[in-house]
C-alpha cells in the first residue's frame, strides 16, 4: 500500500472506481452468469463490479490505454476468424504432414508495442492463430519468443504477425 | 424447419467432435511438447466452439430460450488457454536448459526472461514494461 499523501492525490473516482471499464465488465459477466435477470441479481453484480477493482488495483495500477473501441471490436471479429482457419490449417498439418517434413522453428519477433496490456493481448493472439505459440518474452519486454509449427520461411511469418496484428494493436494501444 | 435445425445442429457437434479428436490425434503424432502444444490450444478452441454452438442454437431454435452461457464459456476458453499454453511453454525451457542454445537471440542486449533476470532500471522506462510475471 502507498503511504497516505498519495492516496489522496487520487480524485474520488480514481479512488473508488480505479478501472470503469472492468466494472462495467465484471456486472455483464455476472448478468451473464445468472443466466436471467433479477434486480437483485444486478444489486449484487454492481457491488462485486465495484468491489473487485477496489481490490485489485494495486496490482493494476494504471488504466487500460485502449483507444479506438470500434477497431477493439473489428480486432475481435478478425481474431475469430483467424481461429477458425488456425484450426483447419493446423488440423491439416496434423492428419496430413508427415511429422519430418513439419518445418518447426522459433521466431523473434521484435516489438514496438510498449504497453504491458498490449503486449498481452498480442501473445493471446499468437498463441490461438495459425501454427504458432508465444513462449516466452525477452527479459526487457521488447521482443517476444514465438515457437512455429510449421513455418518454412522465418521472416515472412514475423511480417505477417507484425501486419496483421501489431499494426492494428498499435491502433488501439496508441 | 425442426427438421433443419436439428440437421445443423448435430453437424456442428460432429464438426466439434472431429476437431477436438484432431487434436488428441495431434498429441499423439507430434514429437515433442512444444510441438505438442499446438494441437491442444487450437483444435480444441473449434472442437469446443462446434459443441456450444450447437448447445445456443439447441436452446434458441428448438427450447426457445436464450442461453448465454457458452458465450461465457469460450471467453474463458479464450482468455485462459494461451496463458496456459505460455506458462507450460516457460515451465519446459526450465527443466530443458539444453534447449537454450535452440533459441534465437532476442535481439536485444538482454536474453529471454526464463534464463535472464529483468534487467536493473537503468532508466527507468524499461524497467516499468519489463515483464511483471
Amino acid at each position: 500500500m502507498a503511504d497516505k499523501a498519495e492516496i489522496d492525490k487520487r480524485s474520488f473516482l480514481q479512488r473508488w472506481l480505479p478501472h470503469p471499464l472492468l466494472t462495467v465488465v465484471l456486472i455483464a459477466l455476472w448478468m451473464l452468469l445468472l443466466n436471467s435477470f433479477s434486480a437483485g441479481g444486478l444489486v449484487m453484480g454492481a457491488l462485486l463490479g465495484v468491489v473487485i477493482p477496489i481490490i485489485t488495483s494495486n496490482f493494476w495500477p494504471e488504466r487500460p490505454p485502449v483507444k479506438a473501441y470500434g477497431k477493439a471490436v473489428s480486432y475481435m471479429a478478425l481474431v475469430a476468424w483467424d481461429v477458425v482457419v488456425a484450426n483447419i490449417e493446423v488440423a491439416r498439418l496434423i492428419l496430413f504432414r508427415p511429422v519430418d517434413q513439419l518445418n518447426v522453428r522459433w521466431v523473434t519477433v521484435p516489438l514496438e508495442l510498449r504497453s504491458p496490456e498490449a503486449i498481452t493481448v498480442l501473445a493471446g493472439t499468437i498463441t490461438m492463430t495459425p501454427g504458432t505459440v508465444s513462449c516466452d518474452l525477452s527479459a526487457d519486454g521488447r521482443s517476444l519468443l514465438v515457437h512455429c509449427l510449421d513455418a518454412p520461411d522465418a521472416e515472412e511469418a514475423v511480417r505477417q504477425m507484425k501486419e496483421r496484428y501489431e499494426s492494428r494493436l498499435k491502433e488501439i494501444f496508441p | 424447419m425442426t427438421f433443419v435445425l436439428e440437421v445443423l445442429i448435430s453437424a456442428l457437434i460432429v464438426l466439434g467432435g472431429i476437431f477436438a479428436l484432431v487434436g488428441s490425434v495431434g498429441l499423439v503424432k507430434l514429437p515433442d511438447l512444444l510441438t505438442r502444444l499446438h494441437g491442444p490450444t487450437k483444435a480444441t478452441t473449434l472442437g469446443v466452439g462446434g459443441a456450444l454452438a450447437g448447445s445456443m442454437l439447441f436452446f434458441f431454435g428448438i427450447e426457445g430460450t436464450l442461453s448465454i452461457h457458452e458465450v461465457l464459456i469460450s471467453v474463458f476458453l479464450f482468455l485462459t488457454a494461451p496463458i496456459s499454453a505460455h506458462f507450460i511453454a516457460k515451465a519446459h525451457l526450465h527443466e530443458h536448459v539444453a534447449l537454450r542454445a535452440d533459441l534465437p537471440p532476442t535481439g536485444r542486449e538482454h536474453g529471454w526472461s526464463t534464463f535472464d533476470g529483468v534487467p536493473e532500471s537503468s532508466d527507468g522506462e524499461q524497467a516499468e514494461h519489463a515483464p511483471r510475471g
